[in-house]
């Protein structure tokens, strides 16, 4: 069942000189329910924007963004968001900031109390709910807005470059953790990355974008069964290439002898 | 990495605290660890891990000592009292005028002695912190929101700017003629002029706060539901608190200031009016002692607001 559709989008943004910028050309894909859906690119391919425009943040140029059948027309809690810089609000503890979106649901104090206790617990944080954000390590920062966006029961989880800035242990560890989360919760996940190895890892489908005008260019299938093996030939192998295909696109110069940049792109 | 991801990753930690030249050593070695292994061995715990740091460092010094060495770094402050106190009174043996001129600071304490026997000192205080926290107060109720809301929005802000920055150059000192003829001498034309000095910086500080609020907080609470009025309230309220606090503390600052001058000028009571009136008196020990008070009592005022910014913003503590 199609969850998201994002039909023939086009974003224009204007620069501060009021220069009218291409972020997106024809943007076209749909998204199942449930799918586990990355967007990979290099920095500047339009992909934080088109997180934007799904989150309802800003609104498309040309275009529509469906969800469920329905034009998203502004931001909303089935559609919760989890930032790259978790913008946890600092003068709220774990427990305020998890039940947060709760308290603008207006659901009953009872249920708020067991559905925060609920997803603080999935993200293993519980000994920590009186500490502000602050008092917390990176790791545990993100597991907080984790659970504060799915402690609402969204139907999509957004999630923007979510692990970028935590050290590479945390940050595996951090992707073993959504993965489990994601399996018992049965949410669908747009998940924007700069890393083919992350989104490989997690992924059911990965949209690869290009910058200048930011597009897709190409919508790969990972077929290997979860959990997936980083050593695995096979996941090597599909690493490698999209690696050397996205440089070819991009950079619009292959490299002289592909045989050499397999290894070299397999890092 | 903090201890619950420690815990949540596999038991691996002891091998990892453990000696790595152990394994390589013959056996007689792994059964009787090196001592620095056993030193981390003592570290399993976060308690035995803060006995053994403690051990590690020389122990703090006691607390009288603490106490005699901040006492020790006022010195200099001393001296200048000490200083003063025998330049007047020395001084007076050379040139009787001194005693006027330069009242010794054990005068001012006497004066302050007097002052209080005759029961006029608490009824000047009382007088000019009642108008310096009514209108500091009045400046916050009517500041706050209209900062705020300038700041939130760019259309809002755009109309009344202009008026606001038309009038804001003036100094609160230029309006005390008007205010007298319009209020009379008396609490409301002082109040009138401490307002008037307070409420610019209360604006222009939330203001700032309003604008500087995080976008992903915004976003944030947008797409987790947050209606209009919610957002204000749980978001931009909290986000501008700290240059609220600021703008009410550079307010009190700047109104303490304005009410000393405005109660030189025309006042029924207060410090100020305690100093002019002095003044006709030759009781220079008087004009130092409002001084002093309004000096101390600034300080003071100062301490509490920040106590007030600390308890109001339990996140914001030791930042």
């Amino acid at each position: 069942m199609i969850q998201v559709d994002v039909a023939n989008v086009s974003k224009v943004h204007v620069s501060m000189k009021g220069e009218p910028l291409l972020a997106l050309l024809d943007v076209n894909f749909q998204v199942e329910k449930n799918e586990f859906f990355s967007i990979v690119g290099p920095s500047g391919c339009g992909k934080t924007t088109l997180l934007n425009l799904l989150a309802g943040f800003e609104q498309p140029t040309r275009g529509e963004l469906k969800v469920g059948g329905e034009v998203i027309t502004a931001p909303g809690w089935e559609r919760a968001v989890v930032f790259q810089e978790y913008a946890l609000f600092p003068w709220y503890t774990v427990v305020q900031n998890v039940r947060y979106g709760l308290k603008r649901k207006r659901v009953p104090e009872a249920e708020q109390r067991r559905l925060v206790d609920h997803y603080i617990g999935l993200v293993g944080l519980h000994g920590f709910e009186s500490r502000y954000p602050r008092e917390l390590s990176g790791g545990m920062r993100q597991r907080v807005s984790i659970a504060r966006a799915l402690a609402v029961n969204p139907s999509i989880l957004l999630m923007d470059e979510p692990f970028a800035s935590l050290d590479i242990q945390t940050r595996e560890y951090m992707q073993d953790e959504l993965l489990k989360i994601w399996q018992r919760e049965r949410k669908s996940v747009i998940f924007v990355t700069h890393s083919i190895d992350e989104a490989i890892k997690l992924s059911d489908r990965i949209a690869i974008m290009g910058p200048r005008p930011g597009r897709i260019e190409e919508i790969k299938t990972v077929e290997f069964e979860r959990p997936r093996d980083p050593t695995n030939p096979a996941v090597v192998r599909l690493a490698a290439e999209v690696k050397l295909w996205l440089r070819q696109q991009v950079f619009e110069t292959p490299p002289a002898n592909p045989a050499r940049a397999e290894p070299q792109a397999a890092h | 990495m903090n201890a619950s991801e420690r815990h949540a990753l596999p038991p691996r930690s002891a091998e990892l605290l453990a000696d790595p030249v152990a394994g390589a050593a013959d056996r007689s070695a792994v059964e009787a660890p090196a001592p620095a292994s056993a030193q981390r061995r003592a570290a399993a715990t976060p308690d035995a891990m803060a006995r053994l740091a403690a051990s590690m460092v020389p122990p703090p010094p006691p607390a009288w000592r603490r106490a005699l060495a901040r006492i020790s770094r006022l010195w200099l402050l001393a001296a200048f009292l000490v200083v003063w106190e025998c330049v007047s009174i020395f001084g007076q043996r050379i040139n009787p005028q001194l005693d006027v001129m330069l009242p010794p600071p054990t005068a001012v304490i006497s004066a302050a002695a007097d002052l209080m026997r005759r029961g006029v000192l608490f009824t000047h205080i009382f007088d000019s912190l009642y108008r310096v926290l009514l209108a500091v107060g009045t400046a916050t109720v009517l500041g706050v929101p209209l900062g705020l809301a300038m700041g939130w929005s760019s259309r809002f802000r755009a109309v009344v700017d202009p008026l606001l920055e038309f009038v804001r150059p003036i100094p609160p000192l230029a309006w005390i003629p008007l205010s007298i003829l319009w209020f009379g001498i008396g609490d409301v034309q002082i109040v009138y002029i401490i307002f008037l000095a307070a409420f610019f910086p209360v604006v222009l500080n939330s203001l700032a706060g309003a604008r500087d609020v995080d976008t992903y907080l915004v976003r944030a609470g947008l797409s987790l539901g947050a209606r209009p009025r919610e957002l204000f309230v749980t978001v931009v309220l909290p986000a501008a608190l700290p240059h609220i606090f600021t703008g009410m503390r550079v307010g009190l600052g700047i109104g303490w200031m304005a009410l000393v001058a405005g109660e030189l000028v025309a006042a029924p009571s207060g410090l100020g009016y305690m100093i002019n009136n002095a003044r006709t008196l030759f009781r220079s020990d008087y004009i130092l002692l409002g001084m002093v008070l309004i000096g101390v009592l600034g300080l003071v005022l100062d301490y509490l607001m920040r106590q007030a910014a600390r308890f109001a913003m339990p996140w914001h503590r030791g930042q």
